[in-house]
């Protein structure tokens, strides 16, 4: 019988993929999702930059959407809506 | 071996007759001391004294061709010799053999197989071609410490693990009769498929007794519920963890401690079932320490957070049955609360209406003392403490309206200012330009006096009890949820 030890792998066995960042873009234009996690005063940096966004980026078009709650991840649905209206997304992770 | 042989010789070309070894050295000095004509084959492997499950050497089985079994029999008997030899030369066609019967013994014992030797065994069920075991192995270099290697493996908490090795992992699926196979949850944040065989090799690695899986499993069903959200609690830049408390008569099966340092440490049962659960969580879930696991501080209960009630020594009902089921059921139920227990000290109150105040006033402190209306914590309350409170008749709702009075501040010192800037917001009392009385309006430290959960637990003298703090609790946040154990081990 065979004296080398063996183990039992108590992962789940599978290696994450590695994802390559998107590149950064020249312009910024389209749509921008502002995400609010809903952590507190997660709102007062939205609405700042939600303001200077608009004074420097004419004719962009701004969007704003909430997470119902920041202790669980952001549902399946709204992840969606963001991803098929937006060509940016700007979180405010905040406290 | 000669009846062997002479069987092999009159039957040659009907019936084969086959000597199997189990030592190959052992083998050949059969043949040779014996002149064996018929073959012997080498089992050293004990392949197939496994396969036809042998448990006793000599063990002689007839078999029809295919494989099934007609007749066996262990040891020596001459009976039994007599009876396979005359049903061998009925099968081949020829007549029965004439033995000189008179030098052998009528029985004689025989000893036992390697085959069931401690922890041969496991070792052979995890090797046969229909064994519970599917997970990747990894087989180590001979001059590889396993110990070394788990930690090097990132698969630990930072303390030693017990190597899961398939025959570990086999006799801890012996604590269950659930397919190793069966999906029991799947597991944030990777959402990965958590089997009954991972559950087992985390149990292993935590140093668990098979009787203790089912409870592990139980709990592991209960935190990857939508309700707990196991993802936030082991996410969240505060600190939680999920903290169990088992109740039901399996809390004296398990020999759990729930009498002197019920809260830790030095109890197995205690001690490895909250760990198999983290462990679980982490290498399944991939809930580790510095990824997704974002704990600012952490604490001790974010290794192991697993407690039982003592429940003949509470003078109210147990937590599981104020949950709704029945007393002798086995129950876990899991909060996410802070990773470890605050103490609290009251050793002169002498009515349960002081010591339900001090409780009130030393659970304030839960989040911040200016944090109120909040979810669960998980209040333990030591026995002396326990007489006090039952010396007036208390019942838990008592209790509860006590603490929640004791806890209660008006809304104005619950704003913050310069000396402390936690606090409430007006907000969300739904207040705008309130007039002075309105901030007299007194606010209880819990949303619902149920949040505050009691069970009794801890040695005999000592006036102190500890609380459990709580996270973010509720729909938003964590719920806690109560899973019955639906195999339980019988009493020894």
């Amino acid at each position: 019988m065979t004296q080398t030890i063996r183990i039992v792998d108590p992962t789940d066995e599978r290696v994450p993929l590695s994802r390559t960042l998107a590149p950064r873009p020249q312009h910024l234009s389209g749509v921008v999702a502002l995400l609010d996690i809903v952590k507190p005063r997660g709102d007062v940096l939205l609405d700042r930059l939600e303001q200077r966004l608009a004074e420097r980026v004419p004719g962009l078009t701004l969007k704003r959407y909430r997470k119902p709650t920041f202790a669980k991840p952001a549902p399946d649905d709204l992840r969606r809506r963001i991803a098929a209206e937006s060509d940016f997304v700007i979180e405010a992770l905040a406290d | 071996m000669p009846l062997i042989d002479a069987a092999a010789r009159a039957f040659r070309g009907e019936v084969d007759v086959l000597a199997i070894g189990q030592d190959a050295a052992g083998n050949a000095l059969l043949v040779e001391r014996h002149q064996l004509t018929a073959p012997m084959l080498d089992d050293s492997e004990l392949k197939i004294s496994y396969a036809y499950n042998v448990e006793i050497v000599p063990t002689i089985i007839l078999a029809a061709a295919g494989g099934a079994e007609l007749c066996r029999f262990e040891g020596f008997g001459k009976s039994d010799w007599q009876n396979v030899l005359s049903q061998a030369a009925y099968l081949a066609g020829r007549p029965e053999l004439q033995i000189d019967w008179s030098g052998y013994p009528t029985s004689r014992p025989g000893c036992g197989s390697k085959s069931v030797e401690p922890g041969v065994a496991e070792r052979l069920a995890a090797d046969a071609s229909g064994s519970r075991l599917r997970a990747r192995q990894i087989e180590l270099g001979a001059d590889e410490d396993p110990f070394e290697f788990m930690f090097e493996r990132g698969l630990t908490d930072g303390l030693p693990v017990v190597p899961p090795t398939p025959e570990r992992v086999m006799r801890m699926l012996a604590g269950t009769r659930r397919d190793a196979q069966e999906v029991i949850a799947t597991v944030p944040p990777n959402l990965a498929p958590l089997t009954i065989e991972k559950v087992a090799a985390n149990a292993v690695m935590a140093g668990c007794r098979p009787e203790y899986l089912p409870v592990v499993v139980a709990v592991l069903e209960a935190v990857c519920t939508d309700e707990f959200n196991i993802h936030g609690v082991m996410a969240t830049t505060a600190g939680a963890t999920p903290t169990i408390v088992v109740n039901g008569p399996i809390r004296h099966r398990l020999g759990m401690n729930m009498k002197v340092g019920a809260l830790g440490s030095g109890n197995r049962a205690n001690a490895t079932i909250g760990r198999a659960v983290k462990l679980a969580l982490r290498n399944v879930g991939g809930a580790r320490p510095g990824e997704i696991e974002r704990t600012a501080l952490g604490g001790p209960g974010k290794y192991t957070a697993c407690y039982p009630e003592w429940e003949e020594r509470s003078p109210w009902e147990p937590l599981h049955v104020e949950r709704g089921f029945r007393r002798e059921d086995n129950v876990v139920t899991v909060f996410g609360l802070e990773p470890g227990p605050r103490l609290i000290v009251d050793q002169l109150s002498r009515t349960a209406h002081a010591l339900c105040g001090s409780l009130g006033m030393a659970l304030e402190s839960c989040w911040h003392p200016k944090l109120h209306a909040y979810g669960e914590v998980l209040l333990v309350i030591s026995p002396e403490h326990a007489d006090t409170i039952a010396r007036d008749g208390w019942t838990k709702a008592q209790v509860r309206t006590r603490i929640q009075e004791a806890g209660a501040r008006p809304i104005r010192e619950l704003l913050p200012d310069a000396n402390a800037g936690e606090g409430m917001t007006l907000r969300q009392f739904g207040l705008a330009n309130p007039a002075p009385e309105q901030l007299e309006q007194r606010i209880a430290k819990f949303r619902k006096p149920e949040n505050i959960n009691i069970i009794v637990a801890g040695g005999e003298a000592g006036k102190f009890s500890s609380a459990f703090g709580g996270w973010f609790s509720g729909p938003m946040g964590s719920i806690s949820v109560s899973r019955k154990i639906e195999e339980a081990p019988k009493s020894e």
